[in-house]
């Protein structure tokens, strides 16, 4: 497996986390904890698939995913959201607004590995 | 030749048979109805009293002096029912519904049922009718004498007219009472008399076509014959006078209206509104054929009996003069019928609004308790009709005494129209002008009425009779223009036109000027809107209020006046029809309503309403009414304003209710997110801890360096979760109130020692340098030390947290102000942004860019409740260069003062 996951998430434990076990299966992964410049970073870095965290400081990551989905650049790039919030509410809005897929804070190490590969595969 | 006596059997017996008619009809009338009664054949025949001894007699008089002339009296009649048979269809339709049972009751039930009215048109009448009722007499009086004069030289003299007036008179009087009060509700109408009426009309057309043809075809020899005759003999005054034809075309329709007998037949002894519809075009008919032959005759009497023989009696000469008895007997019959019926009908109309307009009032106001305790009214009330009878019939006789017979029938006839015409402007104004005022109707019936007389009655007896010559000619005293029958130098007029037209139009000007210039009261106003939009409403307008009028008193009355089999069916009825089954029903305004009505159709509007306002209480009218409408608004302002309070207070509790919805759907919302928020809270440590804990449980993939990191983290967080857990404890326990407070006293510069040496421990690595002046914090203070260092710590964690400054400082100062002591702790950082001082006591207001510090937020959420809970605060003080906090307390905090309100308050 190859390409270049981004993760923008302001908790530092979670990003070493996700780091360490997405590094492990071979994937190339950049981190930014603040929301504010995360939408400059993603245009830099021009990942292939985005992990995107919603309460983040500077800007939600519901206004990034709005703006990416804006953007032609962006339109396709799949986004993975991740968040504590778990409630139908936050996963409709998320759906409503383009996430690829959405997954909720505790996650099993394996179903997020498994959600990387399908998204960047498909 | 007839014998004389044998006229007076001839006479006796048509009177006999008369009587029959009247009887049989009214005892089969009562037993049932006869359909045939009811037919317009002879409601139209009972209109032709319109033809009288006048008619009969005089129109050939009247053709003899001005030829064509009398084809007015004709043409007004006929011209109304053609063209005008809707005004009648009106009047008739407001009689009905308002139990009318006079031209007087009518103006008086219009004009809110004013009795005044009903005096000056029952004063009008009479004297308009009087002249009529002598012309009548006259006629029945000098045709006996022609009779007695054809017998021989040993005739009567003028001594036996008179006295043949008298009994002609008095035999009128008999056969009216006999017949006219019977019973005692006008409005029951009189089939016997109008049956009566109706077949001396066929007598009066029979008569008089059977001597035209005589004259025409018996006498001339042909129709032809008789044209050439009328061709040749124009009488000196026989030219077509413009004016005077359409003056007496018009007083002749007004007189139709506004006559009291044709009143009585047309509107009153009306059984059925659609008779009109035949009599329109019936009647004028009738008085074609009654015209038909007056010109033939009149022209025959000119030409061949004597120069200086009556025209007036030509009708009876004629016949005579060809030795033609039994017509001459037909004709004396016809011109008896003519006379009879209208005085018959006349007396009537005239009798019932002299006792309910002027005599029934005098004793009501006279004697008021013989309107509610003992008498029979009812038999007051028809003696008093009877009397009336017989005084208009003696006036009628004075009248015809006085003038001595000497006027042309018809002039007299003339006179009597003008008279009564003075009604129109009151009865026309009254069914289509609302605004017609009972001071406006009064001011122009009394106007007219004043003219009429001095214009025209008074002089018509002849200079020096009642006004003297010299005023006729000169005016009274000297004044030229005010010359009766020249007024306002209006001299050389006919006196007729003259006087019609003064009496008249001042009449209507007064009428309009009075009704715009006064104020209509409610009943007038009422009556008038029912009266001009009759054809609108069917119901009848509430004039009666509820009171506590008694039923018994009122069936009493009503006994008295209807007599007991008919009142008791009444109230039976209408207590039936409330639902009661006694006699008593429950005098609810549409009760009284009807029981009026129904009075008035024996005793006249006014004279019912006052009636039952005796019983039903008070003495006056409209006050009473007014009274009780006025009371009755004022309750329904009451409760309208009631209704309002009450609604206003609804509207009170619901806005309450509204807010205390609101605060708790904002408390949900606040709940919500406050656990959303938890979660979130909880789920951030948890998250690390699963991830690293997977990745230590595959243990080959982690070196050993990242296994001991690895697990560092997951402790961090482990601990992190048991501080959120515990702060959440806290602060659930202290925005509850239940928390405990444990008072000691301790020295300030201990306390505040305490806590600096707890918070070095977060960031031990920073070196901070701490400015105190512990010569300000020599302070006993006796409260919850170990709270009070716990709000300390987290400020000073907070500092040693988030304070940015490359040598770091924090400045602890601390006083005295009162009771309170106040403690600032500032640092040199970059402090907390503006827009977020206002909600960084708010639960887990993590502050954005410094979020990596951890924390989860509550902390200074939980040193508010605190500070509160010590009778005190925590503030933020901004502008001091870092973040600097001032906590204040009150010093030596006694048990039970803590401040639990405020605590109550963030719950």
């Amino acid at each position: 497996m190859s390409g270049r996951v981004l993760v923008i998430e302001d908790e530092p434990n979670i990003t070493e986390a996700i780091s360490f076990i997405l590094s492990r299966d071979g994937w190339d992964v950049a981190c930014h904890a603040d929301g504010a410049t995360a939408l400059e970073v993603i245009r830099e870095t021009a990942p292939d698939l985005l992990i995107l965290d919603v309460m983040l400081p500077g800007q939600s990551g519901y206004d990034i995913l709005r703006e990416l989905r804006a953007a032609p650049a962006t339109r396709d790039l799949p986004v993975l959201v991740l968040t504590a919030r778990s409630q139908q509410p936050d996963r409709d809005l998320a759906a409503r607004l383009g996430a690829s897929r959405f997954m909720s804070k505790p996650f099993s190490n394996a179903d997020i590995r498994a959600a990387v590969r399908e998204m960047v595969q498909a | 030749m007839l014998p004389f006596n044998l006229l007076v059997l001839a006479c006796l017996a048509y009177v006999i048979i008369l009587f029959l008619v009247a009887f049989v009809v009214e005892r089969r009338a009562d037993g049932g109805r006869i359909p045939w009664l009811n037919s317009p054949l002879i409601y139209t025949l009972s209109l032709s009293i319109y033809c009288t001894a006048w008619t009969f007699y005089g129109a050939v008089g009247y053709a003899a002096r001005s030829g064509l002339e009398f084809m007015t009296i004709y043409l007004g009649p006929t011209l109304i029912f053609v063209g005008w048979w809707w005004v009648l269809r009106k009047l008739v339709r407001i009689a009905k519904t308002q139990r009318v049972t006079s031209i007087a009751d009518m103006l008086s039930s219009r004009y809110g049922k004013s009795n005044l009215i009903g005096v000056i048109v029952t004063l009008l009448a009479v004297a308009g009718t009087t002249p009529y009722i002598a012309l009548q007499l006259q006629s029945i009086s000098l045709s006996f004498a022609v009779f007695a004069a054809e017998e021989g030289p040993a005739g009567w003299s003028r001594p036996d007219l008179d006295a043949t007036a008298i009994w002609a008179a008095a035999g009128l009087a008999l056969f009216t009472i006999l017949f006219g009060t019977r019973n005692l509700d006008a409005n029951e109408q009189h089939q016997g008399i109008v049956t009566a009426i109706a077949v001396e009309a066929v007598v009066k057309l029979v008569a008089l076509l059977a001597v035209g043809i005589f004259v025409v075809w018996g006498m001339a020899g042909s129709a032809g014959a008789i044209l050439e005759r009328i061709e040749a003999a124009p009488g000196p005054d026989w030219a077509l006078q413009p004016s005077r034809w359409a003056g007496l075309t018009f007083l002749s329709a007004a007189a139709i209206l506004a006559l009291p007998r044709m009143f009585q037949v047309m509107v009153v002894e009306n059984a059925d509104e659609r008779h009109l519809a035949t009599a329109s075009w019936a009647f004028p008919l009738y008085l074609f054929l009654m015209s038909l032959f007056v010109m033939p005759i009149a022209v025959m009497g000119l030409d061949t009996l004597p120069e200086g023989a009556n025209p007036d009696l030509f009708v009876l000469t004629l016949p005579l003069s060809q030795e033609a008895g039994g017509l001459a007997l037909l004709a004396f019959l016809g011109g008896f019928s003519a006379s009879t019926s209208m005085v018959i009908v006349a007396a009537i109309a005239l009798s019932t609004m002299v006792s309910n307009h002027i005599v029934t009032p005098l004793r009501l106001a006279l004697r008021p308790a013989q309107g509610r305790g003992g008498g029979d009214l009812r038999r007051f009330v028809l003696r008093t009709r009877r009397i009336a009878i017989a005084g208009v019939l003696a006036l009628g006789y004075a009248y015809y005494s006085v003038t001595g017979g000497s006027e042309a029938l018809a002039s007299i006839g003339l006179i009597a129209f003008a008279g009564v015409a003075q009604v129109l402007p009151a009865l026309l104004g009254g069914i289509f002008w609302r605004g017609g005022t009972r001071a406006g109707a009064a001011a122009g019936l009394s106007t007219g009425f004043a003219i009429w007389l001095y214009a025209l009655f008074l002089p018509s007896f002849g200079p020096d009779a009642v006004f003297s010559a010299r005023l006729l000619a000169e005016g009274p005293a000297g004044l030229d223009w005010l010359r009766p029958q020249a007024l306002f130098g209006t001299g050389g007029m006919d006196p007729l036109l003259h006087a019609l037209f003064w009496s008249l139009s001042l009449n209507t000007a007064v009428f309009c000027a009075g009704s715009l210039l006064s104020f209509p009261d409610p009943v007038e106003r009422v009556q008038g809107a029912q009266f001009v939009g009759v054809f609108d409403l069917q119901a009848g307008t509430r004039g009666w209020s509820r009171s506590a009028a008694e039923a018994e008193d009122l069936l009493v009355m009503a006994q008295r006046i209807l007599g007991h089999a008919e009142a008791q069916e009444f109230f039976r009825a209408e207590a039936a029809a409330q639902g009661k089954a006694t006699f008593l029903p429950d005098t609810t305004p549409d009760f009284l309503e009807r029981l009026e009505r129904r009075l008035a159709g024996s005793v006249g509007a006014a004279t019912a309403h006052a009636m039952i306002v005796q019983i039903v209480g008070g003495s006056l009218v409209s006050v009473q009414d007014l009274m009780a409408v006025a009371s009755e608004a004022a309750q329904i302002i009451e409760y309208s304003s009631q209704l309002e309070a009450k609604s206003e207070e609804l509207e009170r509790t619901a806005r309450k209710l509204r807010e205390a919805n609101e605060m708790l759907t904002r408390l949900s919302v606040q709940k919500d997110a406050f656990l959303s928020q938890i979660s979130h809270e909880l789920r951030t440590p948890m998250t690390s801890i699963r991830a690293f804990s997977e990745i230590l449980k595959d243990a080959d993939a982690v070196g050993g360096a990242d296994q001991v990191k690895y697990a560092g983290i997951i402790q961090d967080e482990a601990i992190r979760l048991t501080v959120l857990l515990d702060d959440l404890l806290d602060l659930s326990v202290l925005e509850s109130g239940r928390v405990q407070l444990s008072l000691q006293t301790e020295r300030l510069e201990r306390l505040i020692g305490r806590a600096l040496l707890a918070s070095n421990s977060i960031a031990p690595e920073r070196a901070f340098i701490i400015d105190r002046d512990q010569s300000t914090e020599q302070i006993e203070v006796t409260t919850d030390t170990g709270r009070l260092a716990q709000v300390l710590i987290n400020i000073l964690s907070n500092a040693r947290k988030y304070c940015d400054a490359a040598e770091p400082r924090i400045t602890i100062r601390a006083r005295r102000s009162g009771r309170m002591v106040e403690v600032d702790v500032v640092d040199n950082g970059s402090g907390i942004p503006e827009d977020q001082q206002a909600m960084i006591f708010e639960k887990f207001a993590r502050l954005s860019d410094q979020a990596q510090a951890g924390g989860a937020g509550l902390g200074l959420a939980i040193c508010r409740e605190i500070m509160e809970k010590l009778g005190g605060s925590i503030t933020y003080l901004p502008g001091q260069g870092g973040a600097a906090f001032r906590l204040r307390f009150v010093r030596v905090l006694e048990t039970g003062e803590a401040g639990g309100g405020a605590g109550g308050a963030v719950a």
